[in-house]
């Protein structure tokens, strides 16, 4: 496999930032009440990520190691601040939809956390892959988690009526509790694959994303590398 | 007086900031092990956002607004977050060692948390004054602490339940995040 399907492989599959890495929580809960606004969430992270992958990796020979989380917030917010404002322009429903969360994307730890571990070390080409293959796999896992809340909490996907109209949708998975509850159903399948795995023998190992700020990590608790 | 006071309900119960906003889940479901811990992570946070909300509120106020370059926020409030942890360190370990002592280990932490940033750009949204702002800063991270203090008591209990192998870890702590989620819910009968 050539470099850049390697990247969208990694990205979308073996390391995906979602289902695997448990990474950038906070959007993921909140904007996945239906599958457009987590299709749009995705996809706008992806464009963000795609672009400071690139800009970062090509800047990576003149930025200073002692300064160099500021600069990639810099260039992270400034993209962000850019995709903000042409969501305003281009696609507003989406815009008010998402609301606060778009600015919020500055602080996604899936940016900065591929910043660090891969587009600050490698060329910009491959880095443009990384950021796209990444965006993708969280593209992936915020649609499907939006797709399985608005599938029970509103009988619909994408707004088009899919379930029987005899069927009552279940309100509280679109609201707050149901996002909590769709995230604890979906990591303990995960643990279940994982147990699987290691009876089997094989170690599960952690991915790349890792930042090292085990605090700020979701699976700070039962991640192998904590000290 | 009585807007601020609703300010600070819907800022605290209402609209909790974890429990039904997202934001700060990452140390939400990090750092609510232990009750101690999770008490010295949201007196940190209730310290760092009341002090952001101000200043960040300041900024936007007085420099910002009258140099029509708004659209600078989100660049400019990450940065002056960042900038302002760093410093309110500095500065407690300088002044208050007891303090410093007991908040320190989580300052740091507070950068990535997501609620900062969430306050001072919720703020510019709904058009707060300074003091408004203020008040829905320390509300927003008082119903922060309340709710990672409630985690942690009830992970502390939990703890030595025999719960299934699969749901061990942060399956049952979402679990619980979602039943806290539910009750909050009778909050919003305050309106």
């Amino acid at each position: 496999m050539n470099r850049p399907t390697e990247r969208l492989y990694n990205g979308i599959i073996k390391e995906n930032p979602t289902f695997v890495l448990m990474l950038g929580m906070c959007p993921t809960l909140a904007v996945t009440t239906s599958a457009m606004n987590g299709l749009g969430m995705g996809l706008t992270t992806m464009v963000i990520l795609a672009m400071s992958n690139l800009m970062i990796s090509m800047l990576r020979k003149f930025i200073p190691d002692g300064v160099r989380m500021p600069a990639f917030i810099v260039i992270v917010a400034s993209f962000v601040t850019i995709v903000q404002f042409l969501l305003e322009g281009y696609l507003p429903s989406l815009y008010s939809s998402l609301g606060i969360y778009i600015p919020l994307i500055v602080v996604n730890c899936i940016i900065l956390g591929r910043a660090e571990a891969y587009a600050s070390k490698n060329p910009p080409i491959a880095s443009l892959f990384d950021g796209i293959g990444m965006g993708l796999g969280f593209t992936i896992g915020l649609t499907s988690i939006g797709i399985v809340r608005e599938v029970i909490g509103a009988g619909t996907i994408f707004g088009f009526q899919i379930m029987p109209s005899s069927y009552e949708p279940i309100t509280i998975f679109i609201l707050a509790p149901g996002a909590f509850l769709v995230l604890a159903m979906l990591t303990a399948i995960q643990n279940k694959v994982k147990m699987r795995a290691k009876e089997k023998g094989k170690e599960t190992k952690i991915g790349s994303g890792c930042t090292g700020v085990c605090g700020s990590c979701p699976s700070g608790n039962d991640c192998g590398k904590r000290g | 007086m009585q807007e601020l006071l609703m300010i600070g309900i819907g800022a605290a119960f209402i609209n909790n900031v974890v429990l039904s906003q997202f934001l700060g889940l990452c140390p939400f479901l990090g750092v609510s092990k232990k009750m101690e811990t999770a008490a010295g992570m949201g007196g940190a946070v209730i310290f760092v956002i009341t002090i952001s909300s101000f200043i960040t509120g300041l900024i936007y106020q007085y420099l910002l607004e009258p140099m029509n370059v708004t659209y600078l926020q989100t660049i400019v409030f990450i940065l002056v977050i960042a900038a302002l942890v760093q410093f309110v360190e500095m500065f407690l370990k300088k002044v208050s060692p007891g303090l410093y002592k007991a908040l320190g280990v989580y300052l740091p932490l507070i950068t990535t948390n997501c609620a900062v940033l969430g306050v001072a750009l919720l703020n510019v949204q709904n058009s707060y004054n300074l003091l408004e702002g203020v008040v829905n800063g320390f509300a927003t991270a008082f119903g922060f602490t309340v709710s990672i203090i409630l985690m942690a008591g009830i992970r502390e209990k939990t703890e030595h339940n025999d719960v299934l192998p699969a749901f061990r870890g942060s399956p049952i702590v979402l679990l619980t995040a979602c039943l806290m989620a539910i009750a909050f819910f009778g909050f919003s009968g305050l309106k």
